[in-house]
């Protein structure tokens, strides 16, 4: 399973790097989803300040959203969803594969949103620990609960338009969970952003335990 | 007979697959043995794509009887896949990777060695610049290529090629004839569906027709000789299926 997730990580990550769909479409988006954000708040820097963390993850959510996308439609084809299930693959592999290259992606824009966020924002993030630990696990949960809901839509004529729609109502959990533990990291109220934690960790667990043994079931019947 | 069903690599009796809501295949009998080629003819809709995909362990059959290699369709389709190899009418190949690394990752993903990648690349001519060119940049007969690079290199025990002529030039055609017969010298099946009679019926020991989602007619195919005494020994044997 490990070898198989590696081998469609590889993969897909090197198909991303070729189209550079995330560094020209991905990243773009999620920039511009904070400046607009910003501007709709106005130039107060408190209320910048105040709404940065809910802003960062709401960007990350919709990148998300768009990543996932492209994963799937990297399998799109009926020649490759084929061939990716006539190739002895272990689907948890695939499922584990799709999600790391999502990951990857995801960590790619969360680095430039939080620059975006310490610079446009003026933001100090106080306990990075907090911060990165929060992103580490919100991360794992966004990436596999979106290649379980992309895999869930992919064989639907409607894909595009429902992905969104079933995942951000999933993952708003982690929205909740993220902007609060990002909003203690800022203020460095670590025990109360460290509670959060206990709501991204369990949340990640069982979308990866639930993508393991779904995947292989949702691959046959897209 | 159990023993003779394990060591054919196709046994379908009656076998029923869906299309959607509508019948792609309404009761076919068929029966490949290892080493044996057989040619499927007929009109566009008659079936042949989603034999070969029931072959394949990719369409379910919803009734009668469906091994592949000795796997049960209905229970071990995920075993018989691995051992399968398919050329479907879309190349299952990923746009932005070049050909090397289209087969690579077939052969990875097999859990084979890299090491069978030159020399399929090479079988197929795809040499020089074509390899390090990425499948979106290449014409319909490159990626066709490719696609069957991938299956030489995996070396699958049953070759299951859809319209394999089709979008080749004639060097690509005459190389497709020699791949079908060396993998039938290797001993692995071959069943490949065509809607030109003149290339594929040379090639096969049996032809078998189809039509409505059945096999309406097998007739002795041009390739050997005793296919036909295979064909009487089988009935001699209380085979009806088998024609």
């Amino acid at each position: 399973m490990w070898r198989d997730a590696l081998l469609v990580a590889g993969k897909d990550i090197r198909i991303e790097l070729r189209s550079r769909v995330a560094l020209w479409q991905v990243l773009p988006f999620a920039v511009l989803v904070l400046v607009l954000f910003g501007f709709a708040l106005g130039p107060g820097p408190s209320a910048l300040r105040t709404a940065a963390p809910g802003l960062y993850w709401l960007a990350v959510l919709f990148s998300t959203v768009l990543a996932t996308q492209r994963s799937m439609a990297i399998e799109s084809g009926e020649g490759t969803r084929d061939g990716l299930r006539l190739s002895g693959i272990d689907p948890a592999g695939v499922f584990l594969g799709k999600a790391a290259a999502v990951a990857v992606q995801l960590v790619a824009v969360q680095v430039l949103l939080g620059a975006g966020i310490v610079v446009l924002f003026d933001v100090h993030v106080e306990t990075w620990w907090l911060a990165l630990v929060a992103s580490v696990l919100a991360t794992v949960g966004l990436s596999a609960a979106g290649v379980l809901y992309g895999a869930l839509s992919a064989g639907l004529r409607v894909r595009e338009t429902l992905l969104p729609l079933l995942v951000l109502p999933i993952v708003a959990p982690v929205l909740i969970a993220g902007s609060r533990a990002w909003s203690a990291a800022v203020s460095g109220a670590v025990a109360s952003g460290a509670s959060w934690l206990k709501i991204l960790g369990p949340f990640a667990a069982v979308y990866l335990a639930v993508g393991v043994a779904l995947y292989g079931p949702l691959q046959e019947t897209a | 007979m159990a023993s003779r069903v394990m060591e054919l690599a196709v046994h379908l009796r009656s076998a029923v697959a869906l299309a959607g809501r509508f019948p792609a295949l309404s009761g076919v009998d068929l029966d490949v043995a290892a080493g044996e080629v057989v040619a499927v003819l007929g009109a566009n809709g008659a079936g042949k794509t989603s034999l070969l995909r029931v072959c394949a362990g990719l369409v379910p059959v919803v009734s009668g009887d469906a091994r592949v290699l000795g796997c049960d369709l209905r229970s071990e389709r995920t075993l018989a896949r691995r051992r399968v190899g398919l050329l479907g009418h879309d190349p299952a190949l990923y746009d932005e990777l070049t050909a090397a690394e289209n087969v690579r990752f077939a052969v990875r993903a097999a859990g084979l060695g890299t090491d069978r990648v030159g020399p399929a690349l090479d079988r197929l001519g795809l040499t020089g610049r074509l390899r390090r060119t990425p499948a979106v940049r290449m014409s319909a007969g490159q990626r066709r290529r490719t696609a069957l690079a991938v299956l030489v290199a995996r070396d699958p025990e049953l070759w299951l090629l859809d319209e394999p002529h089709a979008g080749l030039d004639a060097d690509a055609r005459t190389i497709v004839g020699s791949l079908v017969e060396e993998a039938a010298a290797s001993g692995a099946a071959v069943v490949l569906t065509s809607h030109e009679p003149d290339l594929a019926v040379p090639l096969a020991d049996r032809v078998a027709v189809m039509s409505g989602g059945r096999i309406t007619s097998v007739r002795t195919g041009g390739r050997r000789a005793d296919a036909t005494d295979r064909v009487l020994v089988a009935l001699s044997q209380g085979d009806a299926h088998v024609a």
